[in-house]
């Protein structure tokens, strides 16, 4: 393994793609033009089509908000936390979770809006000087999902960008095509001179200490939306810990079923090995035992408590019409994750792959679970809701967020470096003092 | 301004490069600047790089941001006066999350400002480096010397391993 041969194994993934992208990409971009279709049916007719029902006035869209935003704080975990711990291993795989961590806060951003009545007032939520002479109301936590969310987006896309520029600039030096001028501009005259480099590393590590106690608030304030509230099933001080630990789970989750096919289609084995995949799958069924006890404290807080209603949700959740849902998550997350402490299984990437999946479906049921049937159990008897029925126009636009995360991800993997060139490059010796045959580091 | 002209040694190690521009800086032959594909300690001390001040703009950016986060909820509760849920208006355990994330935003964009400045991009005009095999797998040492001294950077640059010396 040389410098040269990183670049060249790297760079080779951007080459013209194959019928199988195209096709995957024409699947994923139609899901989202049915996601947009059902978005503008909705704007036209109300958000009756959504099948809100009182006092279910949450429900699918919030759990897609929570869902991806949840997917988003993997990236940023592997990313800046394992940075921190200098984690080497975390080099093959940063750059595909980092980059999915700015689309699925992209794709996070827009249900909130989805969810307004009137979408074309989000606006309103931002603080200005405005001819209605109101400002927003810094108490609610709906104003620091604002905070928080737009800050998450925007500090990880500089994180991504200021990462990808040195490899967009390699880009820019060997990829002769149509998009050399766009690499050009977007690499920004980066010339790797030792002044940018001394710059560049120390912001990186600035970013990460930032992004660091961030990716904590950000899951915390989102799930400060709920426990703010009284609603019992929501008020609850673990809240902000079991959310940013069930983030993580689904995140790396969601980083495996990425890329595990990403590896294989653009043949990058020796870069993403099978190491990596059981790093991540440990990490996988830590945050799954977190988890776990967090759903069992909630139980036992509920029963410890004394308090009829709080206990009355929770027996509801497990034992009321949502039950099937409530086990299912259950099962998804903390029963079938055990397997990981196999290693036979942890190394096994088709098990992995499916079980990554079960875990995407479980952490998604688990927020519409935590929404739904909470709301539909509350303090009062008479206002106790029978079962949410979500409409197609939910399902589609559900499916329409799967769509675009997926269209931007595979965007992003054909026009820039999957794997980072630069930090591929800095794990091994330097070209001329390395022995060519030790020169690739076992895997720390 | 003195007439000068410009050497490139290109090598094939940070090693050996940083000892082609120590070799230059310590005959005081000319002014250095090396090109790398990846950040190299080795390089960072035979130019002397220093510690970055981008710290400095990130500190001063957070700084600004939890200042920013207190003050703006604080005027806009006295600018409009509405009580809440019988809550004071100024309520400081909420405005602290305004205040957190938005530490972290203007320290980011404080950091990023000041690289994008201190690093001289974007720069997008004439060609950004001298050779493109910067970026792949090839270190540069380009000296900017007086035409008299340019034989002896060219050996100097040769002596210290360089697989081509150009200009």
């Amino acid at each position: 393994m040389s410098f040269a041969k990183i670049n060249d194994d790297i760079l080779r993934t951007l080459r013209a793609p194959g019928p199988a992208w195209y096709a995957g990409i024409a699947l994923v971009m139609s899901f989202a033009l049915v996601g947009l279709y059902a978005f503008l049916y909705q704007a036209r007719t109300g958000l009756g089509v959504a099948g809100y029902q009182h006092p279910i006035l949450w429900a699918v869209y919030i759990t897609d908000f929570v869902f991806w935003v949840g997917i988003a704080h993997s990236g940023t975990l592997i990313s800046a936390v394992l940075f921190q711990f200098r984690a080497r291993w975390r080099t093959a795989v940063a750059r595909a979770a980092e980059a999915m961590t700015v689309f699925a806060v992209m794709t996070a951003g827009l249900f909130p809006i989805i969810h307004l009545g009137r979408p074309w007032f989000f606006y309103w939520l931002i603080p200005y000087p405005n001819e209605r002479q109101l400002w927003v109301n810094f108490r609610s936590p709906l104003v620091w999902d604002l905070f928080a969310i737009t800050t998450y987006l925007t500090v990880s896309a500089m994180f991504l960008y200021l990462g990808l520029m040195p490899d967009i600039a390699a880009a820019r030096d060997r990829v002769k095509d149509w998009r050399q001028p766009i690499y050009k501009a977007l690499a920004l005259g980066w010339r790797g001179t030792s002044r940018q480099w001394q710059h560049h590393t120390a912001l990186y590590g600035f970013f990460a200490a930032l992004a660091t106690p961030l990716v904590i608030s950000v899951h915390s304030v989102v799930s400060w939306d709920f426990a703010m509230a009284i609603l019992p099933g929501w008020h609850s001080t673990i809240f902000a810990p079991y959310f940013v630990a069930g983030a993580i789970f689904s995140g790396v989750a969601m980083v495996i079923t990425l890329l595990l096919p990403m590896r294989r289609i653009f043949k990058l084995e020796s870069y993403i090995t099978v190491h990596h995949f059981e790093n991540l799958a440990k990490l996988m069924l830590t945050t799954s035992l977190i988890v776990g006890y967090a759903y069992m404290v909630e139980f036992f807080v509920a029963w410890y408590s004394g308090n009829v209603f709080e206990q009355g949700t929770f027996y509801d959740r497990m034992f009321g019409q949502y039950w099937g849902l409530s086990w299912t998550m259950f099962t998804c997350n903390v029963i079938l994750p055990l397997l990981l402490f196999f290693k036979a299984f942890r190394t096994n990437l088709k098990a992995l792959f499916v079980l990554s999946i079960f875990v995407n479906i479980g952490m998604w049921l688990e927020r519409y679970v935590i929404i739904v049937s909470s709301l539909s159990h509350d303090f009062d008897p008479a206002n106790w809701a029978g079962l949410y029925q979500p409409t197609w126009v939910e399902g589609a636009i559900t499916l329409g967020s799967f769509g675009l995360f997926f269209t931007l991800f595979l965007l992003f993997i054909k026009n820039f470096p999957a794997v980072s060139i630069t930090e591929m490059k800095e794990t091994m010796d330097q070209p001329s003092e390395a022995d060519p045959a030790t020169s690739w580091p076992e895997p720390v | 301004m003195a007439e000068t002209t410009e050497i490139l040694g290109i090598f094939d190690g940070g090693a050996k490069a940083a000892a082609g521009a120590r070799a230059i800086l310590d005959d005081g032959l000319g002014e250095v600047v090396a090109y790398s594909p990846v950040p190299d300690h080795a390089l960072d001390q035979a130019l002397h790089v220093t510690i970055s001040p981008v710290r400095l703009f990130v500190l001063i950016g957070g700084l600004l941001g939890c200042a920013t986060g207190f003050i703006f909820p604080i005027y806009t509760v006295l600018d409009w006066p509405l009580i809440t849920g019988g809550k004071p208006l100024i309520s400081i355990p909420p405005f602290v999350v305004i205040a957190f994330e938005l530490t972290i935003l203007f320290g980011a964009i404080g950091g990023m400002a000041s690289f994008l400045w201190m690093a001289g991009v974007p720069r997008l005009t004439g060609s950004p480096a001298p050779d493109d095999r910067f970026t792949n797998d090839k270190m540069g040492i380009n000296v900017t010397c007086r035409p008299a001294d340019a034989d002896a950077v060219r050996t100097s640059l040769a002596r210290c391993g360089a697989e081509e010396v150009k200009g």
